[in-house]
Formats: C-alpha cells, structure tokens, sequence
C-alpha cells in the first residue's frame, strides 16, 4: 500500500470514533436505536485496523509512515525561542499498528458484549457515545508523534474514563471515583508536563523523532545527563497516573464503580496500557538511570497490589489489583531494558484481562450485580462457557505453558533474572517471581471461590443462568487469543515467533553511552538489523531463559497447589490463616492504607489550606478594605462638622468676595470656544471627584 | 485602508442605541430589547467584518502607520491655558493585535449577556440605557489610542455599571456596588496621576516641528520624545519612573484583579445580576490586562523587565490562592468568581514571561477566560433563575434534571480546567511554555502548575455536588434549557471548541504585534540603558 494509503485508512480509523461520539451523543434522544451506529462504526475500525496491519506487517514491517501538518507556526520574539512550531501528526509503525489492532479489537468486543451487558439501561445511548470518545481519544494516543499530542489525548482518555467511571453517576461512589481517578491521573500529568515543559525549552520542538535526534547529537536539557534523567522520570510520571503504577494507584480499584464492560476496555486492556505504550514509544531517550527508576516503580507496583489482591473480596477488586500487579511487570520489564516483553505482555494481558473483566460481567450480570464472592460458587454448572474462558485466563494469567501468558511472562523473568546478575539489583529479579507466584494464587482462589464448591446465596445460584451469545461469543474469541499460537509456533519461548523476530525490535537508546545501562551499549551490526543489546546481555538472558521457566513454573504450580488445598480442599482454613497473620491480612485487606494516608495528608492538608485561605480572605484582606472604608467614613464625619462650622461659614464670606471678582473677572470672557470645551471638560473631571469621594 | 470608521462605529453605536431607547415609551419593554439586540448584534457583525479586513502582517503597538482602522484628527487644541501650555487631545483609535481579540470578545460577550439580559423585569428601560453606555465604555477602552479618550471611556464604564449592580442586584447590591465603585475609582486616581505625570514629561513634535505636550499613547512610548527634566523621563536620574509604573499597575491590577486586591469581586459578583457579571468576568477584567500590556509594558520596558519576576510572582499567587479559596466557597457564584481571580492569574504569569509564548498565551487566556467564564456565569445565572438559590449543597443530581444544560455544564467546567480539545488548554500551555523558557521565572512556572490540578479539584467537585448523585425531588420539575438559553450557550460553546481544535486563528492574528512590542521594549530598553551612561 502507498504511504497515502495507509495515512487515509488510519485518520479513518482515528476519527471515525469521534463521529461516532458526536452523532451518537447528538442523536442519542431522538433515536433509541442510534447506539447502532457506534457499533457499526466500531467495527468498520477493527475492520481498517486489520487491513492496516495485515499491509504492513506482512509487506512493509519495516517502514515507519508520518504524516504530519503544521498546527501552530508563530514567529518568536524574547527568550529562549527563535520560531514556535507545533506539529501534529501520526506515525504508523510496528507498534502503533498492533496497538491499533488491540484497541479495536477490544473495542469492538466489549461494544458487542454492552449491547447485552447494559439491556435497559435509561442511558443506553449515551453509553456507547462514550465508547466512541474513548475509542477515538485512545486511538490519538496510539498513532501521535509527537509529545503534545500525545499529552491532549493523554488527557483526553481521561475524561472518556471519567464520564464512563461515573456512568452510574446517581451513585456517590460512582462520582466520587470518576472523581478521584481524574485528579489522581491530573497529578501524574502534571509531572508529565513539566516533562513536556523541560522538553520544549530544550528542543523547541514535541516532535518525538526531532527530539531523539537532537538528543543522538547531544544536546540535553541544562546541559546535564541528570536533567535528561529528570525530563525522562517527569514525562513517566504520566505513565504512572495512568498505568495505575505506584503511588498514584489508588485510583483504579475504585474505577470499577463504572460498568464492568468498561472495566474490561479502559481499565484493563487499552487506557491503563497508556503509560506502558508511552514508555515504549519514548523509550529511546531514557537514561539509565531514569530506567532503573522506573523499573522500581514498576516492581513496587507489581508486588503491593499481588499482595492486596491476596484477600479482596470483591470480584473486580481482584482483578483491578490484578492489572495495577500486571501493569508493573510491564513497567517493570521496560525499566530492565526488557523492551520487547513488556510490549508482548501488554497485548497478551489486553486480551486476557480484557476477556477475565469481561467473564466477571458474565458473572455479575448473571448473579444481578453481585460482586461479592463470598456470595457466589458452584457458577461452574450454570455458567459453562463463562467458566471455561474463565479458566483459560486464569492460567493465561498464572502463565501456565501453552498459554499467551506463559510467553509473555517468562520472557519477563527471563529478563529480570539476567537484569538481576548484570547489574546486582537482585530484588527486582525476587520481586518478579514473587508476584508470579502471588497472582498464580490468588487468581485460582479466585476461580475456585466463584466457580467451584457450594453455592453460597441459594437464591441467586438458582436464578443465574448463562449469558446469551452476545457476551459469550467476545469470551470465547478473547480465550482462543490466550493461546500461544497465534504469538509463535514454539509454545516455550517467544523468541522464535513473528512478533519478536519481524515487528518488534528494540530501539536503540539515543542517550549518550555514558548514561545509559552499560549492557545497553550496542556492540555490532548484524545484517541491517542492529544489535541493540550487548553481547553480555544476550548471552545472559539466553542462559537466563531456562532456570527463569523451571523457577515461575515451580512457583506458579506452587501458588495454585496453595489455592487448591485452601479453597478448594480446604485442607487449611483461610480463617485460621488470616487469624495468626492478623496484622499482616488487615495490612491488606485494607489495602494498606494508602487511602487513608492520602485522604489525612494531601487532601486534609489542601482543604485545611482552602479554609484558612479562605478565612484570611474574608477577613483579612477583606476586613483591610472594609476597614479603611469606615476610617474613611469617620474623617469624613469629622470633617462634616468641621464642614458646616468653618467650610461654611468661610463659604458665606466668598459668596460676597466672588460677587466681587465676578465683576472684576466678567473682562475675561474671549468668545473662544475652545477655551469653553476645555473648562467644561475639566470642570466635569473635577466634579466627578468631588462627588464619588 | 478603508473610507468607513469601524471603530467609531463599533464603539459608538450603543450610544446611538442609548438614545433611542431613552426616547422610547417606558413600557414599550419588548421594543427596548429589540433594540439592544440589534445594536449588540451589528456590533459582532462589525467585528466580523473588522476581522476579515485585518491585516495580519502589520505590528502595532507603538507606530500609528503599523495600526488598523486608525481614526485620527484633532479634538481639542488650545493654547495656553497658564502654565499648562497648549493643550491638545486627539480623537485617536486604533487596533491591532493586542487590542483586536478584545474588541471581538467584547461584541461576543456583550451580544451574549443581552439574550441573557432578556428576563430583567424592573424598569428595562433603565438598564438597557446604562447597559449599551457601559458597552460604549468597554469598547472605547480597547480601540482608543489617546491617553486623554482613554480614561474618559475608563471612567464611563465606571457609572453605568454602579448602578447596574446597585439597582438590578441581589441582596447585598447597594454594599457590593458601592465597593466596586470605590474601589476601581480609588485605581482611576493612581492611573490619573500617571497619565499626568506621563503627560508632562513628554513632547510630541506635530507636522509643523513644534512641540507640545501630549496624550497620544504611542508617542509616550517613544524614549526619544520624553524630555530631559520630566519627573517620569528616564533622562532625568532623579525620575519617578518605578511610582508611576506602580500607580498604573495598581490602578490596572485592581481591574484583573490581583491578589491583594481582589475582594470587590466577589461581592461584586454575587450581587450582580447574571448578565451583569458576565460583562464584568468576561469583559472587564480584561480591561486591567490589557492596561498593563498597552501601557506599563510599552511605556516602562525598563521598570517592567526589573520587576518580572514579581509580577510572575503575584500571577502565581493569583493561581494557587483564587484556586485554593474557590475551593473553600459553598456559594456557586462565589466559587465561579474565584475560579476567575485564578484564572487571571496565568494571564499574569504569561504576560511577565515577556516572549511570544508567554504573551501569546497571556492574550489568548483573556479571550478564553472571558468566553469560559461567560459560560460559567450563565451557568449559574440559568439554575438561579430557576430555583433562587446558589448553594453548592442545596442541589445534587441535576444531571437527571436538565441533561442538555449539563452538556453544557460539562463542556464549559472541562474547558475551565484546561481541558485539550478546549481553548483553555492552549492558552494555559502557551502560558507554562513562555513562564518556563525564562529562567529567573521558572520556578514560579513549575509551582503554579499546581494551579490545573487545583482547578480540576474544585471544578469537578462541584459538577459533583450540583449535578451529579440522586436527583433532589425538590427540583425535579426544573425544566431544561429553553430556546434562548441554548443561543447563549450554543456560541459560546462554538468559541471554547474552534480555539481548542485551531487556536492559530487568534495566535496569528496577534502574534506580529506580540513579537513587536517584544522587541520595542527590549529596544526601548537598551536605548535607556545607553543614554542613562
């Protein structure tokens, strides 16, 4: 296909959505059938995004097609800048094209599920309008080139989540979350923004291939590798906002107060990848050192959720901590230098995360928006197909072979393990396991406390039935992409597969040497393909590859058993166990504390600031105003009775002396009317004064 | 350029419109409004026309060949009157890119708050008399070029808008009035010494080669026509340059306003009527920007790139403070007004940044705050006039309620925060981009981001508390926006979305002038420094 093709398809499947939204939200009181058209829309997109990527994928992997315009081109006067342009434009390449997929894909098949999921909803219409802008913001962020609009679509999904979040607005919890997960993302975008804010000062541009370029010859931000290590960490702090990473986290979990298909989409498989696909897109300009921060971030963000999710009872509490836990090991791949798997987990993950959500709305729709499963078991006979996937995801996710998972996962480990013994940062390797032997279990106890044993509300049990098609048929699509072989012929290892070997290569870092992780130094050239890694770095992951499969699969298998004999089995008592942890399980359960730590700190603190403020205010500032106004008023008592006494009296005595000098002055009228005007003027001027006083 | 007096036109137009009100019947109310619609409408019309004709290409700010539309002749010369010498004020307008996004928001803002204004019931024929002079006084501020013109049409907004909130008010009307009145006229005085003081330190040479003193705003900003022994001429080592500078900062800061000197506005916006307010947010705050760029920047370069630092330093406060106390507020008026005096403030951190970015950004927030803020105002006009009431917390699931007008509501508090696709957004990144690019400022810069977070803060919370939850079976009955409503908002909206999608359609209109005075004041600048050594 010609690069203008290919630019036509994708700016169709860029704002299409958007007319999507716009006739939709227009239309939606007048048609009740309107949402139609979203849906034919949406999959008219997946439609283009499949004959986009099938082009190019299979015939021209290695172009990059940019297509740009000049949105603002100001000349420039003062400091630092000589001229101010702003392009907007898209890139396709690799990874846009398979995110392109991913999102559409998911896209579509959550449209198709809500069709069922929201039946009767009085807002029906405007649901799907929502999907449109969600879907078209998305699709902004996934073909930008450039940093400015990436930070406007950036912005953009977040509203799409808010409005969707707070879909059920009559909720408190539901507003208060669209709420929450604004601001919490606005504090990352902050970050982010004096990100872009360094960026541009240095640059003068927010094309990111320029930027890269600038950065490859050596200019950096106030000369100094620590400042490009700085610029990299606060343009991060995005990816933290919305990925959900660590310490702004708290804002997902209570994002499931939205519609379940909406977890499933924004919360699960495309928005919260936002930050992973930022990171990816940028990677090149990070530092090492801003690499190693972020790899911190995400192993933090991957642990502390495994271990909240350990005990959450609510369905898609488990899952959201799942995502936060999962999401970090995509940061966390990233951060090691493990490009490549980060961006592998984060389509694997789309697709099972977005199918286990999905399965979840199964479940709940089923059960009449119950999320407690203490409430549910023994869904398994009412719900086959719902459990079957579910099951399929639950080992996708524990990354049990033969799965997407497993390949995703390993390669992770993999990764961290080599990380481990080339730099000595050993936790992070520990951290990686550990999380996998933490999701293994706590997903299984999920499955076996929704699906297996008893049913627990007898009522309920008895009046679920199995979903009709519309929902079942995303379930089993997204199962059947939870196999390996649709990623590599090999089951074992990723390495081998199409995607590693033809789409994704890692991009060579554009940071000068010195400041890069030393295994991050190229070595040689191998046909045109450049070697991205050193020598060292291939060989020790390559040795790491073995013991990082024998040891996840050791520790998964390991977490599952675990789950078994105390769910299902019931070999040990979860009560028992939870009682002799005391500390440690109510650390947990309730999530450990960050709520409360923020809400008594940072908002405490800033509405504390608000009152006091507001107080000096009114009567400060305000009390100075006033204050002068009645001084003011009490001279001007004084000066009244002065005023009557000797003003007046004074007064009286030029009554007679003006009548003198009117005689006296009657000569100097001229007949010059100008002369007239000015006193006028000047008589008005002064008598205005006289009288506001 | 052209044979027809745009300007006068636009601006003189109410006047007329005044005066065939006044000789209309007092009940004739219907015919009253006709005629204020009317007038307001030609005026965006002229403004449209004024807009297609302008020349992008021509700089302004300090030489009469480079404005647009100039009217110019002779309106009082005299000679000596004592001392004072002769005296001559021209009848002088003009516009160019720092004053014509003004006149367009004025005739917008103006034509909006007349549909909004179409429910006043007490003596209409009053208010549309006093409201048509207040929009002669706006109008006259932004085109004039004389200092002379300048402060009449300054002080002649002044009267009519008294009353406007003393008569038509709210509760409170005769306090808040009278405090607005004191308080900008207290700013007028140090404005007025100024203009005097500038007055009579500098010459103009007329046609004929002689000198005299003068009004005419682009000669006092040339250095070379201040003489040597004037109190505010940078020739005389002993100048009073920094007072007259502070006079007229004080005079303007008090017009944005700048924290400390803010809390007329407030009072003045809670007792205003809806209209009322959204002139004065939309339009009149303006008028204390447009001063500081119009006048301190191009007459005090020296004392202005002295003191940026401190003005980016009150536009910082202005931010975080008016966010920080807009949280605090349970009155729904009130937290709107607070949310302007922060607003206004990335108008002042953009202005001290001192380069096409921050300048650029700093005129672009003007027009966006003042089409933004109009909206908002509305916003709360439309649920008072509904339910008499503006508690945050009397409220609560108006979203069921009325679900076009929380559209609305949801459009225009998304734009207040600064939302992309938006015009807020650009004008708030311009500011950050200039603020930052300077150094001694960028500190500021990095703090006053907090600003977008606060105002997200207190922004969404209240869509929360109004708008969203349970619908409070109180107001169920409230009906939607009607026809009139919708023509209020449906501009507006058009405004706050074409800026946001292609904000380079007022970017390049103003963007020679920007760079212009940029480059004037850094000339003027240097120059002082040589002929002080």
């Amino acid at each position: 296909m010609s690069e203008y093709n290919y630019t036509l398809l994708a700016l169709l499947v860029f704002f299409l959505p958007l007319l999507g939204f716009l006739v939709t939200i227009l239309l939606g009181k007048k048609f009740s059938k309107i949402y139609l058209f979203e849906v034919a829309i949406i999959t008219i997109v997946l439609i283009l995004s499949i004959v986009i990527g099938f082009f190019k994928l299979g015939f021209q992997v290695d172009e990059r097609i940019i297509s740009q315009f000049t949105w603002i081109d100001l000349k420039s006067a003062g400091t630092p800048y000589t001229s101010f342009i702003i392009e907007l434009g898209i890139v396709l390449d690799n990874i846009s094209v398979i995110m392109l997929f991913v999102v559409s894909l998911v896209s579509t098949l959550v449209h198709y599920f809500s069709i069922a999921y929201m039946k009767g909803d009085p807002r029906f219409n405007r649901y799907f309008a929502y999907l449109g802008l969600f879907t078209f913001s998305m699709m902004g962020i996934v073909l930008t080139h450039n940093f400015l609009m990436m930070y406007i679509f950036w912005e953009l999904v977040g509203v799409s989540s808010y409005l969707l979040i707070g879909f059920w607005y009559e909720k408190d919890s539901a507003s208060d979350a669209a709420k929450k997960a604004f601001l919490a993302n606005r504090v990352g975008d902050l970050g982010m923004l004096a990100g872009l804010l360094i960026l541009f000062t240095t640059y003068h541009t927010f094309t990111i291939d320029n930027v890269f370029g600038q950065i490859a010859l050596g200019v950096l931000p106030f000369n100094s590798e620590f400042w490009l290590t700085i610029m990299g960490v606060l343009l991060f702090c995005g990816a933290i906002g919305k990925s959900a990473q660590l310490p702004l986290h708290v804002w997902l979990p209570d994002a499931m107060e939205g519609p379940t298909p909406v977890s499933a989409l924004i919360h699960a498989a495309t928005m919260v990848a936002a930050g992973v696909y930022l990171v990816t897109r940028i990677f090149p300009l990070f530092t090492g050192d801003a690499l190693l921060f972020i790899a911190v971030v995400g192993a933090l963000s991957a642990l502390i959720p495994a271990t909240i999710a350990l005990t959450q009872n609510d369905i898609k509490k488990v899952l959201a901590y799942s995502t936060i836990s999962q999401l970090g090991y995509m940061i966390m791949a990233l951060g090691i230098g493990s490009y490549f798997y980060g961006y592998f987990h984060l389509i694997t993950h789309a697709f099972f995360k977005a199918g286990l959500f999905l399965a979840a709305g199964s479940v709940i729709h089923a059960m009449h928006h119950e999320q407690d499963i203490q409430n549910m078991g023994g869904l398994r006979k009412k719900l086959p197909i719902t459990y079957a996937t579910f099951l399929v995801f639950c080992l996708a996710i524990s990354g049990v072979p033969l799965t997407s998972g497993f390949l995703s996962k390993d390669g992770i480990l993999a990764g961290a393990l080599a990380f481990g013994s080339l730099t000595g940062h050993y936790l992070i390797t520990v951290v990686g396991f550990t999380v996998a032997m933490l999701t293994a279990f706590y997903m299984f106890r999920l499955l076996i406390l929704t699906f297996h044993g008893k049913p627990k509300d007898k009522h309920a049990y008895d009046h679920a039935h199995e979903s009709p098609a519309l929902m079942t048929v995303p379930l089993i699509i997204l199962a059947v992409l939870s196999f390996f072989a649709f990623y590599s012929f090999n089951p074992t290892t990723a390495e081998k597969g199409w995607v590693f070997e033809k789409w994704i290569q890692t991009p060579e870092s554009v940071v000068p040497e010195s400041a890069r992780y030393s295994f991050m130094v190229p070595e040689s050239e191998i046909r045109d393909r450049k070697i991205i890694h050193s020598e060292t770095y291939t060989k020790t992951v390559h040795d790491a590859h073995i013991p990082a499969v024998i040891l996840s699969l050791l520790l998964s298998g390991f977490g599952i058993l675990v789950a078994f004999t105390i769910y299902y089995w019931k070999k040990i008592s979860a009560d028992k166990i939870a009682n002799s942890l005391k500390p440690l399980y109510k650390f947990s359960l309730n999530k450990w504390y960050f709520d409360e730590l923020y809400d008594k700190t940072f908002i405490a603190f800033t509405m504390f600031l608000s009152k006091i403020l507001n107080w000096f205010d009114a009567k400060i500032i305000d009390g100075v105003v006033n204050g002068a106004a009645s001084v003011t008023r009490g001279f001007s008592k004084i000066s009244g009775g002065f005023d009557t006494i000797v003003i007046d009296g004074f007064v009286n005595f030029s009554a007679f002396f003006s009548g003198l000098v009117g005689i006296v002055l009657r000569k100097m009228q001229t007949g010059k009317v100008q002369v007239y005007i000015v006193l006028l003027i000047f008589s008005i001027v002064i008598l205005i004064f006289y009288f506001s006083r | 350029m052209q044979q027809i007096p745009f300007l006068t036109l636009i601006t003189f137009l109410p006047i007329l419109g005044m005066f065939i009100i006044l000789a209309l019947p007092r009940n004739s109310e219907k015919l009253i409004k006709v005629v204020t619609l009317a007038v307001t409408s030609i005026q965006v019309i002229l403004a449209g026309v004024i807009w297609s004709l302008y020349n992008y290409t021509l700089g302004g700010v300090n030489t009469q060949a480079s404005f647009q539309f100039v009217e110019r002749f002779t309106w009082i010369d005299v000679e000596g009157i004592s001392w004072l010498g002769r005296i001559k004020v021209d009848y002088f307008l003009g516009i160019d890119g720092l004053s014509a996004p003004m006149v367009f928001l004025t005739a917008i803002v103006v034509f909006i708050a007349t549909l909004s204004s179409w429910n006043i019931k007490e003596s209409v024929k009053g208010y549309f008399a006093l409201f048509l002079l207040l929009n002669t006084g706006i109008m006259g501020v932004f085109v004039t070029l004389d200092f002379f013109l300048f402060y009449i049409f300054w002080e002649i907004m002044l009267l009519p808008m008294y009353f406007l909130i003393g008569i038509w008010g709210g509760a409170r009307k005769e306090y808040a009035a009278i405090k607005f009145f004191i308080y900008t006229l207290f700013g007028s005085i140090f404005i007025l010494l100024a203009i005097i003081g500038l007055y009579l330190s500098a010459t103009e040479t007329l046609a004929d080669g002689s000198k005299v003193h003068t009004f005419n705003m682009l000669a006092l900003m040339d250095p070379q026509n201040y003489t040597k022994d004037g109190i505010l001429s940078p020739l005389n080592p002993n100048n009073l340059r920094l007072i007259a500078f502070l006079a007229l900062f004080i005079g303007f800061a008090i017009k944005i306003p700048m924290f400390p000197f803010h809390t007329w506005l407030p009072d003045a916006h809670v007792e205003a009527p809806t209209p009322i307010s959204v002139i004065l947010a939309g339009v009149l705050l303006k008028l204390g920007t447009y001063g500081i760029i119009r006048i301190n920047y191009p007459m005090f370069p020296d004392i202005t790139i002295q003191l940026v630092w401190w003005i980016a330093l009150f536009g910082m406060i202005n931010i975080i403070y008016g966010a920080l106390v807009a949280m605090a507020q349970k009155d729904f008026k009130k937290l709107i007004a607070y949310s302007s005096v922060s607003h206004m403030g990335f108008v002042i951190l953009g202005m001290a940044a001192l380069n096409t970015a921050g300048l650029s950004g700093a005129i672009l927030q003007m027009f966006n705050h003042g089409i933004i803020t109009s909206m908002l105002f509305l916003i709360v006009g439309v649920v008072y006039d509904r339910t008499h009431t503006r508690g945050l917390y009397d409220f609560g699931g108006l979203a069921t309620t009325m679900p076009i007008y929380t559209g609305f509501v949801t459009i225009a508090f998304f734009a207040s925060i600064g939302l992309p696709g938006f015009s807020g957004f650009i004008s708030e990144v311009f500011v950050f981009i200039g603020a930052f690019g300077v150094e001694s400022i960028r500190i500021i810069a990095i703090i006053s981001t907090l600003g977008i977070l606060l105002g997200a803060g207190y922004m969404l919370w209240t869509l929360q508390r109004v708008f969203l939850g349970k619908e409070n079976p109180k107001w169920a009955h409230l009906p939607d926006l009607d026809k009139r409503e919708l023509a209020m908002f449906l501009p507006l909206t058009f405004f706050v979305i074409l800026l946001g999608v292609y904000p380079s359609l007022l970017l390049d209109l103003m963007n020679k002038s920007v760079n212009t005075l940029i480059e004037f004041m850094f000339n003027s600048q240097a120059f002082f420094s040589v002929i002080i050594k």
